[in-house]
């Protein structure tokens, strides 16, 4: 064997212990980046669950703990008391569960109609209904703050629910899925002598589940967290919505605030989607995706 | 006959949504446009039976009220800090994710987190992170500063007001800068690693085969193949940017600043609602429809940097 083989050989081992060593410092590099990055997203929630076991002296010390000394479950009962929440968590589960509800029989129906059947002006009306989803929200609301008002429906629940119940985009979206159905299927049905909404009941609608899960999950999340809104429609106690209410009953965000207690609402108030999320991650990322919008 | 009957079931089905839409959606364009071009326009006066001249006196308005201009500073400023941010992070996340087998679904999960929280509820956290609490008049010192103030301090600087009392529009700009882009972050990261997902890993096997370096791997495929995605991100970040409004709530309260600087942090869309509120629809409107313009004018900018940029 020449000297320059050899030579040649221990070149390409060096050069392949070199890859593997950036290989794995390329891993370690990466997994650090991502733990450090999952850490700092975690971190508030952390903080949140943490203060909110806490004592307000031990809240304040000077070098805080990272656990408790004491815990303080007391701080839950007590915010669920301060922010009267048994009270808006009823008032946005009735308002999410009506809306949801009414607004799936809507979207299905119109979603139908753009799907399956023939009728004189379809697709110039389709066009007009996605023109609408330009328009930022903000240019409806002071209009519709108006037509509320002369509606005689201020401080009621209809005012928060009626207003939003068709969303062009859902519609769109569960038409898409819809069209993926083979046409065959409803003319067969048809033949069958079977009426529309058996055949949407028996056949679209399972058929398109997901779609419909990830609606009403994101319906939901909406009524969760809608804040400007019923800020300016139904601010009152009667008909409080949930993110109102805490933002009210915690007015101080700097100072001398009781900060434990405030901080076992948030996280009373954050729980429930978090429980939903973790169920129903698949919908939730997938709706997401599609749709881009925040609630 | 199949047809007529189609026809009627169609408008029967579609009836609900018409109806809704017309009253809430048609209606609103046509009115928002002629109560922004009627002087001084309030809902209350014109039920009272006021007219109103027909002008461009709202917008005058709009634009000569030195509040507006703050509005609109503020918003431009948080739009620009923290698109790019968020975008860039969001990208190595997702780039980092992609690249990894073990912990990868745990790790999306955690990264989506901040996505099904409430902005107002979790703007309250991250203000008592910030927070002075307790100022102590014998020491003349905060009994805690907080624990953002404590890390600073842990590396060596020095604490900062930063939501409270005294605290400076710098300072409470990039609380809500840090706030938005924590807040932003799953969103884009979902998109993102959905695209690299769909990315063909042949050109990735290509890239092997020929040796080519990791940095230029991504700069030269997965950045370009990404490119609709990342220009979808970027667009949807500066229209809800210039939307921003709960975020600011959930840290300062409605009082939209700092306590003794009410409305400091206010947006666009805030002061839509203010003029709202206090029954100047005009008002409202004109600045509503400003906002839109600006919208529609940054999404074109967008579009066309972008298009010179974007590899469909």
């Amino acid at each position: 064997m020449s000297t320059t083989t050899v030579m040649q050989e221990r070149d390409v081992k060096k050069r392949t212990f070199m890859q593997k060593m950036f290989k794995i410092f390329g891993k370690t590099g990466t997994y650090t980046f991502l733990l450090i990055m999952a850490l700092i997203i975690l971190f508030p929630f952390y903080w949140m669950i943490i203060s909110s076991l806490k004592t307000l002296p031990e809240y304040r010390q000077a070098i805080p703990t990272f656990w408790p000394n004491e815990v303080m479950w007391g701080n839950y009962s007590k915010a669920f008391t301060t922010a009267n929440l048994g009270n808006l968590f009823l008032n946005t589960l009735y308002v999410g569960v009506v809306s949801t509800f009414a607004s799936l029989i809507i979207t299905v129906l119109s979603a139908f109609a753009f799907a399956r059947l023939e009728f004189k002006g379809k697709e110039p009306l389709f066009g007009a209904l996605l023109a609408t989803m330009m328009i930022p929200g903000e240019l409806f609301t002071i209009t519709n703050y108006i037509t509320v008002n002369q509606l005689g429906w201020m401080h009621s629940f209809t005012a928060l629910i009626v207003p939003f119940l068709v969303s062009v985009f859902y519609i769109y979206l569960l038409r898409q899925n819809f069209m993926q159905i083979p046409n065959e299927l409803y003319l067969a049905a048809k033949v069958d002598g079977t009426s529309d909404i058996k055949y949407l009941w028996r056949v679209m609608i399972p058929l398109a589940l997901p779609t419909l899960i990830s609606i009403t999950i994101l319906k939901m999340m909406g009524a969760w967290n809608s804040y400007i809104w019923p800020k300016l429609v139904a601010n009152d106690e009667a008909h409080q919505m949930i993110t109102n209410g805490l933002r009210n009953a915690f007015t101080d965000t700097t100072g001398q605030a009781d900060y434990p207690v405030q901080m076992a609402a948030v996280a009373i108030v954050s729980a429930p989607l978090f429980l939903v999320f973790l169920c129903l991650r698949k919908y939730i990322m997938q709706g997401v995706s599609r749709s881009g919008i925040k609630g | 006959m199949v047809e007529s009957k189609q026809q009627w079931k169609a408008w029967l089905y579609l009836s609900p949504a018409i109806l809704l839409l017309l009253v809430f959606t048609v209606w609103p364009i046509f009115n928002t446009l002629r109560m922004a071009f009627l002087d001084g326009y309030g809902n209350m006066a014109a039920m009272g039976g006021a007219t109103f001249e027909f002008g461009i006196e709202n917008f005058l308005k709009v634009i000569d009220y030195d509040k507006f201009l703050d509005c609109l500073k503020t918003t431009a400023i948080l739009c620009v800090a923290t698109v790019p941010v968020s975008t860039a992070l969001a990208l190595l996340i997702a780039v980092a994710l992609n690249s990894i087998k073990p912990l990868q679904k745990t790790l999306q999960t955690i990264f989506f987190l901040p996505y099904v929280t409430n902005s107002i509820a979790i703007g309250m956290v991250f203000a008592t992170m910030f927070n002075i609490v307790g100022y102590n008049p014998v020491e003349r010192a905060a009994d805690t500063w907080g624990i953002i103030n404590l890390v600073i301090q842990f590396f060596g600087g020095e604490p900062i007001s930063w939501i409270n009392q005294g605290s400076s529009y710098t300072a409470n700009i990039v609380v809500m800068i840090v706030y938005i882009v924590w807040n932003a972050l799953p969103f884009k990261i979902l998109i993102l690693l959905g695209g690299l997902q769909s990315i063909n890993k042949q050109y990735y096997d290509a890239a092997k085969v020929d040796g080519t370096r990791k940095a230029r791997v991504l700069t030269r495929i997965t950045i370009p193949l990404l490119s609709p995605m990342l220009a979808y991100v970027i667009i949807t970040g500066f229209i809800g940017g210039f939307k921003e409004y709960s975020s600011i709530v959930g840290i300062f309260g409605e009082k939209m600043g700092p306590p003794d600087d009410a409305g400091r942090l206010n947006t666009m869309v805030g002061f839509v609602y203010d003029a709202l509120e206090k029954d100047r629809q005009g008002l409202a409107s004109a600045g509503a429809l400003i906002l839109f313009v600006i919208i529609l004018l940054v999404t074109m900018f967008n579009n066309k940097v972008i298009k010179k940029h974007v590899h469909y």
